[in-house]
């Protein structure tokens, strides 16, 4: 395979993975830019979702569904998954989360972490330690050009994924759902006085986040055949790093944050020894951090918030 | 207690801010329709006065009525849908909304989509030059843009009662001016207005009833005309 | 008033059910309810508690639910106690311990007063400082790994090796610290964490220096040294400890002297120094307060605890390996500060016991362990953010509503 090709089939790949990102980084930016709170129990969520899937996936496949009606299976899997884990979501935020609302930072963020731990575990005591597979549902077909690959699967997800962020982008700029989300966001006192229901858009919130990481876990799920407990972790500091990198609590910096993670893991895999990969990636993150807190798409400081 | 005419009133609120007692047994009584102020010194309570209205912040002790019914123990998102608009201190526009997303979110409780139209055109005949920015966004506009978008978004939802708190805050004097007769005007068509002002002879120049505030209690209630007249309102306030 | 708590508790329970499905176990067709009901009963025991509690205050006269709660009022009646006695008790019993307790009671014990040097630790950093470190077992590691690679390698002795592992983890503690210092919260501790990662992934990955996923083993045991005297003169002894008694009186030392120094940290101007950052880094710095310095040195010191209690734990078990420095670990550590109170040293260690010690006690629950520390972690902050026994300071603030007032 010339350079040319090999190249290709990496942005191939780094679109793949950037768009995974990309939806659950979206889930840490939307609840941070409502509550100013890193929500440790996103990657649990994202886990979650994809133990749904699973689930769902596996009984559809023993009725002999997925041969016959896959897009009917694919959206049952998906509304599944995601349906759950938006009321699991919304039960975190008011179990962890609200009590909290006015006590320090401190208070909440250990809350949040306490969550993430104990969803992990419940997962693992009740699903096992080991991988669970998913099963097969996309073969090896795909779309070949230029030398580069493309798998139905892939193709497949990166649409819906997609497909999934525009949505959340219209809705967030068009309903009115949505807007009472974006006013809420930039100055909660205000939005209480015009009548908008904090608690609620609140709620909304921990249940669009979580179900696009839901979805994301379906996906990662069904492109590399398995799943486990504690797979949330990984995933959710890379996309904690892509929300980040695309400027906290803005939407398309995300989308932004996550590609460019996606790219830098996918590039980095290529080129040098792919053990050290997870290393770069926090790196990444730390250096983002530390020089430019507010993002890329950044929203300005987030310390000053009217 | 509640007079028919009175479409605010409040008996004796106090209000704390932890251990700070901000607000030490205010009542007023506001009627329908007049257009009253509430006049003090940084840090004598108004800011408070309208929040603890709202609901923002909590009366431990006290009540508040509007229209006659009690809206002490009621939270902020219920108090705007009876009907009571207010611009807080500072304008509080959501920056990163547009101008004209600014001012649909002030209809927010409406459902009546055509009479929001309407109201919208109304507020764009109030203040022109909203209607120019209307896709920009709110934090890029001046002050005295952000003061008049405020004061139209609060009308969006077509409250009986409004709020202000501090209008001519930063602006400039001629700014000043344009926003006062525009208060004028909209309590003309009916709508009760209660300022909260620093600026006290602009305050006192267009209210019916004033209301002097010190350190968290009203001292001195009357005709804002009298009021313009007193000797002591006059060395403390008005002596610019 | 019952009536709206009942509600509270209701809807609360049911988000916690939500909460426990993930516990259900979906194996095709079959399904376990009985641990979900389980764990439910004890979450709404536990609110059931603290409705009957709220209760109960309701109906004092107002003056009297100013009174303290019920654990300051045991701190007094503990402290009614000459400190000597209650303190020299605990030691007594602390020393006379191995003597009627099998060899696996005093192995607990030993883990236990290792996680009492690491909470202690953590607390410089947390506790005093407020600075929240997700990553604090990379410097256990590096006390462990310092050891052992300076033994294995070198064959320095213990004693040898521990001012270098310290001063490593001294540095280690100043390199993680340093981009943190102008970070918020919840930003300090992703980064915080993610070098917590980072030195977990490069001291699995580097095989060639730390050999791996393997670890590394065969360390020699610390050695005490004592003169004594033969007919050729006066030679020195090497007494290895080996023995699990003389381990278990080793890190109780180290403990002791721990629970010393970060006393002695505590009420100096140091340490005073950190409460003042945590409280209000900006007036702090404008007190003339060193804020860069002061808040490396809390990293520093705390990393330095750290890394003591990790070359004696790779001594212990003469193995080391990555896997023994998790995220998961940072997260034990930082439920037993939480737990225990944070800024408090009782606390932390009566926490460190009890949370160590019980999942040893009540065997069957051993899958629980890791579910119980992030239920504890997350109840203790919604409940009693100050932890079993506060520290006087932290309770002031956390039950008080202390907000300022806006401008007017």
């Amino acid at each position: 395979m010339d350079l040319s090709s090999f190249l290709l089939q990496q942005m191939v790949n780094a679109i793949f993975l950037g768009s995974i990102y990309a939806l659950i980084a979206l889930g840490y930016t939307m609840v941070y830019g409502i509550i100013e709170l890193i929500n440790f129990a996103h990657g649990e969520l994202f886990t979650a979702g994809a133990f749904i899937g699973v689930i769902v996936l596996t009984a559809l496949q023993q009725m002999g569904f997925v041969e016959t009606h896959f897009v009917l299976t694919m959206i049952i899997v998906f509304s599944m998954a995601m349906g759950y884990v938006a009321v699991l979501g919304v039960a975190v935020e008011h179990v962890a989360y609200k009590p909290l609302r006015t006590s320090s930072r401190l208070s909440a963020l250990l809350s949040a972490l306490g969550m993430s731990i104990f969803l992990s575990n419940g997962m693992m005591l009740s699903q096992g330690v080991s991988d669970r597979p998913y099963p097969q549902v996309f073969g090896i077909e795909g779309i070949e050009f230029m030398g580069a690959r493309i798998s139905n699967g892939q193709i497949f997800i990166i649409l819906l994924a997609f497909a999934l962020m525009i949505g959340l982008q219209l809705f967030v700029h068009r309903t009115r759902l949505g807007k009472a989300m974006r006013a809420t966001a930039q100055n909660k006192t205000m939005a209480r006085i015009l009548g908008i229901d904090i608690d609620q858009t609140i709620r909304i919130t921990f249940m669009i986040g979580p179900a696009l990481g839901a979805a994301a876990g379906v996906m990662v799920g069904l492109q590399y055949g398995a799943v486990r407990f504690d797979m949330g972790f990984i995933f959710m500091i890379k996309a904690f790093a892509a929300a980040i990198l695309g400027g906290i609590g803005s939407i398309p910096g995300a989308v932004l944050g996550g590609l460019i993670i996606g790219t830098i893991e996918v590039m980095w895999a290529a080129f040098l020894p792919s053990a050290w990969k997870d290393v770069t990636t926090f790196t990444v993150l730390i250096m983002v951090l530390y020089f430019k807190p507010s993002g890329l798409l950044g929203l300005g400081s987030t310390e000053v918030r009217v | 207690m509640t007079t028919s005419q009175a479409i605010l009133e409040l008996t004796d609120v106090h209000t704390y801010y932890g251990n700070i007692h901000a607000l030490k047994g205010i009542s007023c009584s506001i009627e329908k329709g007049e257009i009253a102020c509430l006049i003090g010194a940084n840090g004598a309570g108004k800011s408070t006065t309208l929040m603890t209205i709202f609901g923002v912040e909590r009366a431990s002790q006290g009540q508040i009525y509007f229209n006659g019914q009690p809206i002490h123990d009621l939270k902020p998102e219920k108090v705007a849908a009876l009907g009571v608009s207010q611009t807080p201190e500072g304008r509080q526009i959501f920056p990163r909304m547009s101008t004209y997303e600014n001012l649909e979110m002030g209809a927010f409780l409406r459902k009546d989509q055509a009479e929001v139209q309407k109201d919208l055109e109304w507020v764009y005949t109030l203040f022109p030059v909203l209607k120019n920015r209307m896709r920009q966004l709110g934090g890029t506009l001046s002050g005295g843009e952000q003061q008049m978008l405020a004061i139209g978004r609060a009308l969006m939802s077509r409250p009986e009662l409004l709020l202000l708190d501090e209008p001519s805050l930063g602006l400039a004097p001629k700014m000043v001016e344009k926003i006062f007769e525009t208060i004028i005007e909209i309590n003309k068509t009916g709508v009760t207005i209660f300022l909260v002002e620093q600026n006290a002879h602009m305050a006192l120049t267009i209210s019916k009833t004033g209301y002097v505030m010190e350190t968290g209690r009203i001292v001195l209630t009357d005709k804002a005309s009298a009021l313009l007249e007193n000797e002591q309102v006059q060395k403390a306030y008005l002596g610019e | 008033m019952i009536r709206q708590e009942l509600k509270k508790i209701a809807i609360y329970g049911f988000f916690l059910v939500i909460i426990l499905t993930p516990m259900l176990g979906f194996r095709s067709t079959t399904f376990e309810p009985g641990r979900v009901l389980k764990a439910l009963g004890v979450f709404i025991a536990i609110l059931v508690v603290n409705m009957v509690v709220k209760y109960v205050r309701s109906f004092k006269k107002p003056d009297t639910v100013k009174k303290a709660p019920w654990t300051e009022r045991i701190r007094e009646q503990i402290n009614r106690v000459p400190k000597i006695y209650s303190i020299g008790g605990l030691l007594a019993l602390a020393f006379v311990f191995p003597m009627f307790a099998d060899n696996y009671m005093i192995d607990v014990g030993i883990t236990c007063l290792i996680y009492v040097c690491l909470g202690l630790g953590l607390n410089i950093v947390v506790g005093l400082c407020g600075l929240l470190d997700l990553g604090y077992i990379a410097f256990y590691a590096v006390g462990a790994y310092t050891y052992s690679l300076l033994n294995l390698t070198f064959g320095l002795s213990f004693w040898a090796s521990l001012p270098i592992g310290i001063v490593l983890g001294m540095i280690v503690g100043c390199i993680i610290g340093y981009p943190t210092l102008k970070m918020r919260g919840d930003y300090l501790a992703i980064v915080t964490l993610g070098f917590g990662e980072i030195v977990r992934l490069v001291l699995n990955n580097w095989d060639s220096l730390t050999a791996g996923p393997n670890g590394l083993f065969g360390m020699k045991k610390p050695a005490l040294y004592y003169p004594a005297f033969t007919e050729d003169g006066f030679t020195w002894i090497t007494y290895y400890l080996k023995s699990l008694p003389s381990m278990y009186y080793f890190i109780l030392v180290i403990a002791i002297l721990t629970i010393i120094g970060v006393r002695r940290l505590d009420n100096s101007r140091i340490g005073r120094a950190w409460i003042a950052i945590r409280e209000d880094e900006v007036a702090a710095e404008l007190s003339g307060v060193p804020t860069i310095w002061i808040k490396l040195l809390a990293y520093a010191l705390g990393a330095g605890f750290a890394s003591v209690a990790g070359a004696f734990f790779a001594a212990k078990l003469s193995y080391t390996n990555p896997n023994f420095f998790l995220f998961m670990e940072s997260c034990i550590v930082l439920c037993i500060v939480v737990l225990g109170g944070v800024g408090s040293i009782p606390g932390i260690v009566v926490a460190a016991f009890v949370l160590i010690a019980a999942p040893e006690v009540f065997r069957g629950l051993e899958n629980f362990r890791m579910l119980a520390f992030g239920g504890i972690m997350t109840t203790m902050m919604i409940l009693k953010p100050e932890g079993l026994i506060p520290a006087s300071r932290r309770r002031r603030e956390l039950h008080e509503d202390l907000v300022s007032a806006p401008k007017d």
